[in-house]
């Protein structure tokens, strides 16, 4: 990435010169500022900024929102945003904005909840501050993301629509739960259990987020896995490389277009990247015979979808994707395989991976054709639509590479063949 | 037929809650604004809680009942107020709220008999000594008094694992007692004592902020309580997609049917005999489910699937392919260590790659008519100079003299 564009120089700037006004009022009035308080939960507040997701960040400076006066609570947020973690360059520079966007953010959140809410905050007083420590914890999340926005904008050249419009509903939920756990972690530390016992109140907040974390790395384990089986067929039949996993992607493609979301997208993609995971059972000196093969040998190569079937049997979540792996080469007029089903006695997860494994083996090169261009291997469907591919399929994917474009090359971290060799991914992936 | 040590574990669950309900319909609910909210929260937690799918894993299903459980049982002081409820009230409340948010579907006896055990202790723990004023001289209302619980907490957890040992060893037919209490010792730091923690930040923070602190804590514990139901679901989806990869092999016909599985059930068996943690068990049958993925690049099968008369450099090229894709599944590496290593000389394998290729010997000569089971073992015990290890080859023994792998347990 190059220099700042002099536009986010100067907002940031700004938000740095507001931050530091903002500060001011602590010069003034020192003795009065409980120094303590500020000092521990400045540096608690660094400490969460290095946790991986910082879960625990906005609890910590909603705390401080409820604990301190705007100024000094705007301080205590510093040493966290220059704390953070920076993932890209100009690094100081990130830093620098990081601690004024934080701390414009908790100023803002302590001066809302002062408007309302007791402070010091005691037990008793716990419902009377609940409703403006959540008014201070929407101020917090909305404040820093429209100063967030503002960096997208004039920083990397977004369209204003797409930095807030788009970010603004999804950072508003969050605060709910955090508001309120804010103002726990605030009571129990101005009680005799003092700011050690309020530390341990975030341990909840910490556990769920650790939770989802694993869940999120388990999720994409079970993608690996998939793809290692993938690979398996592979280790028998190198010509598919990359085909399985452009086959998934274009079901998805068609699937979305056809309204279909959520598991059973997930389910339709893994269908679609397993759909020819049945080659396994398939003698591998028939695989690799170059030249036409007798009718024995054919018959042996049609038996594939019934052993994928077989294989996937046992993974429960794939449900109605898994007849996409069986019917996968039949036909609307009946002359396909395994069973020669006719038009709507197809399941639709299976029509669906059937136009999308025939576009991608029309627009890859195999050993006995050259690759076709996009438009003519989509004029290729549209003429055995009715006959060999449901219509309503091919309609689908028209709009979609219409809407999206075709990009058959996968990215290389996802495809790196076995024996580490890049040039036999592109020979699968030419278009 | 229920083995002894669970009937005795159950009777005496069943002894301390027919005690606790008796005393309190005795004496009456004391505070019953306190003993409804916890109730209330517990209930939630179980009413939240699905089936647990089968399997380990994440080993506590519903953190939010745990946690409301050693809160309440904990609990010394309601907003500054001190409680009087003593320790049969909290089995008592504890007992009734987890069937009343579990109705429709009860829950396995064994979990409700280590809950009310596990409140039991707790409270025993700390109810007497709250109740004498002893607390209020030492740790009083200091920062100590959150060290003070979480001690209480950590012997909790200790008894806890001392009941869970007892019931996994009764269930899985038997074994030595060393092992199985090791196991459990093993797991205690993970999510399981987080959530223990999480009951005793609980009964602080109600101390200090009073009831209101309840549901602030309610919706971390659920969404960590959803993602736990997500967490196992994947990693149920993933099982049944690694136990796919492992019949790839079965049904290219490299391998005779139900071998992997075979292996694996009988590796996990050993592996427990020798002492392995929950961890390690997994990495175990991973690697035990996908030993033969390697196999898929010979042009040709091997006759029976059996690789042990090949030369050993064949066997551990084909070994090294195997690892290639399992690497892929993104697995721990210790899986990948197992498939890779299982064709070399056992001083050069880790343990549990010794597992596996014992007993992946075993599977093949014991299904070879002409060898059968007895012979099997007598071979790979005549083979323990260079290829097995004779620590495992008598694990295998004593595994199979019980009757081979126990059914999965509950």
């Amino acid at each position: 990435m190059g220099p700042l564009p002099a536009a986010a120089r100067v907002y940031i700037a700004c938000a740095v010169l507001a931050a530091a006004v903002c500060a001011v009022p602590l010069a003034r009035s020192a003795p009065g500022v409980p120094w303590g308080a500020l000092v521990l939960l400045a540096g608690v507040c660094a400490v969460c900024e290095r946790l991986p997701r910082r879960p625990l960040t906005l609890p910590v400076l909603l705390a401080a929102a409820v604990l301190l006066p705007p100024a000094a609570a705007g301080l205590a947020a510093v040493p966290g945003g220059l704390a953070g973690r920076v993932g890209r360059r100009p690094v100081a520079v990130r830093r620098l904005w990081h601690a004024a966007q934080l701390s414009l953010a908790t100023g803002a959140a302590s001066y809302v909840y002062g408007l309302g809410g007791p402070r010091p905050v005691t037990a008793p007083a716990f419902p009377r501050a609940l409703g403006p420590a959540l008014a201070a914890a929407l101020v917090l999340a909305l404040v820093l993301a429209v100063l967030e926005g503002g960096v997208l904008v004039t920083a990397e050249g977004r369209s204003p629509r797409t930095a807030w419009r788009d970010a603004l509903p999804g950072a508003l939920v969050p605060p709910l739960a955090q508001g309120p756990t804010g103002l726990l972690v605030a009571v129990v530390w101005h009680s005799p259990y003092g700011p050690p016992a309020a530390l341990l109140v975030l341990l909840p907040m910490a556990l769920s987020s650790w939770v989802l974390d694993r869940c999120r790395r388990e999720r994409a384990a079970h993608r690996a896995t998939v793809r290692a089986l993938v690979q398996a067929v592979d280790l028998k039949d190198a010509y598919t490389r990359g085909h399985s996993e452009r086959v998934g992607r274009a079901s998805v493609l068609i699937a979305r277009e056809l309204g279909m979301r959520g598991e059973r997208l997930e389910a339709l993609r893994f269908a679609g990247t397993l759909h020819d995971v049945g080659k396994i059972g398939v003698p591998t000196r028939v695989l690799r015979k170059n030249g036409p093969l007798t009718p024995e040998e054919r018959r042996l190569i049609e038996l594939h979808p019934e052993y994928g079937h077989e294989m996937v049997r046992g993974i429960g979540f794939l449900d109605e994707a898994r007849d996409a792996i069986l019917h996968h080469h039949e036909r609307l007029d009946g002359t396909g395989y395994p069973y020669g089903l006719t038009g709507h006695q197809i399941p639709e997860a299976a029509r669906v991976v059937a136009v999308a494994d025939a576009f991608d083996a029309m627009t890859s090169t195999r050993s006995y054709s050259r690759a076709r261009p996009v438009p003519a291997a989509l004029a290729e469907l549209h003429r055995c639509a009715g006959s060999h591919f449901d219509p309503r399929m091919v309609a689908a994917l028209t709009r979609a590479l219409d809407r999206y474009g075709w990009h058959p090359a996968v990215p290389a971290s996802r495809n790196v063949p076995l024996d580490q060799c890049p040039a036999r991914t592109a020979a699968g992936g030419g278009a | 037929m229920t083995p002894s040590a669970v009937r005795c574990v159950h009777a005496l669950a069943g002894a301390v809650a027919v005690g606790a309900l008796a005393w309190t319909a005795w004496r009456g609910v004391a505070q019953p604004r306190v003993a409804l909210a916890y109730g209330m929260l517990i209930a939630l937690g179980e009413a939240a809680r699905r089936r647990p799918r089968s399997g380990g894993g994440l080993r506590e299903t519903a953190p939010l009942g745990a946690a409301g459980t050693l809160a309440y049982a904990l609990l010394g002081e309601v907003g500054g107020e001190p409680t009087s409820h003593g320790a049969p009230q909290v089995v008592a409340v504890v007992l009734g709220a987890t069937l009343a948010g579990a109705v429709g579907r009860p829950p396995a006896l064994d979990r409700l008999a280590r809950r009310v055990i596990g409140a039991g202790f707790a409270a025993v723990c700390f109810q007497p000594l709250h109740a004498s004023g002893v607390l209020g001289t030492w740790p009083a209302h200091s920062p100590y008094y959150a060290l003070f619980l979480l001690l209480l907490l950590a012997l909790t957890a200790l008894c806890d694992a001392v009941i869970a040992a007892a019931l996994a060893r009764a269930r899985a037919g038997g074994g030595a007692y060393g092992p199985a209490l090791r196991r459990e010792l093993r797991e205690l730091p993970g999510v399981g004592s987080a959530i223990g923690a999480t009951g005793a930040v609980m009964a602080l923070a109600v101390a200090a902020a009073g009831l209101w602190a309840l549901p602030v804590f309610c919706v971390p514990l659920l969404v960590t309580q959803l993602s736990v139901h997500r967490y196992e679901a994947a990693r149920a989806t993933r099982r049944q997609t690694v136990a796919s990869l492992a019949r790839t092999t079965e049904i290219a016909g490299y391998t005779p049917a139900g071998h992997a599985r075979r292996v694996a059930a009988l590796s996990r068996a050993v592996g427990r005999e020798l002492g392995l943690s929950g961890a390690e068990l997994t990495v175990l049958e991973y690697g035990a489910l996908m030993h033969d993925v390697g196999q898929l690049s010979l042009p040709d099968p091997v006759p029976a699937g059996a690789t042990e008369p090949l030369p050993p450099e064949e066997r551990r090229r084909i070994a090294r392919l195997g690892g290639a894709v399992v690497r892929r599944t993104g697995v721990p590496p210790e899986v990948v260590l197992v498939v890779e290593r299982q064709a070399d000389p056992y001083r050069d394998q880790p343990l549990t790659a010794r597992i596996v290729r014992t007993v992946n010997a075993y599977d093949d000569l014991a299904a070879d008519p002409a060898c059968g089971p007895l012979r099997a073992l007598e071979r790979l015990r005549l083979a323990t100079a260079y290829d097995h290890e004779p620590r495992v080859v008598e694990a295998l023994a004593t595994v199979l003299a019980r009757g081979g792998p126990a059914p999965p347990g509950p």
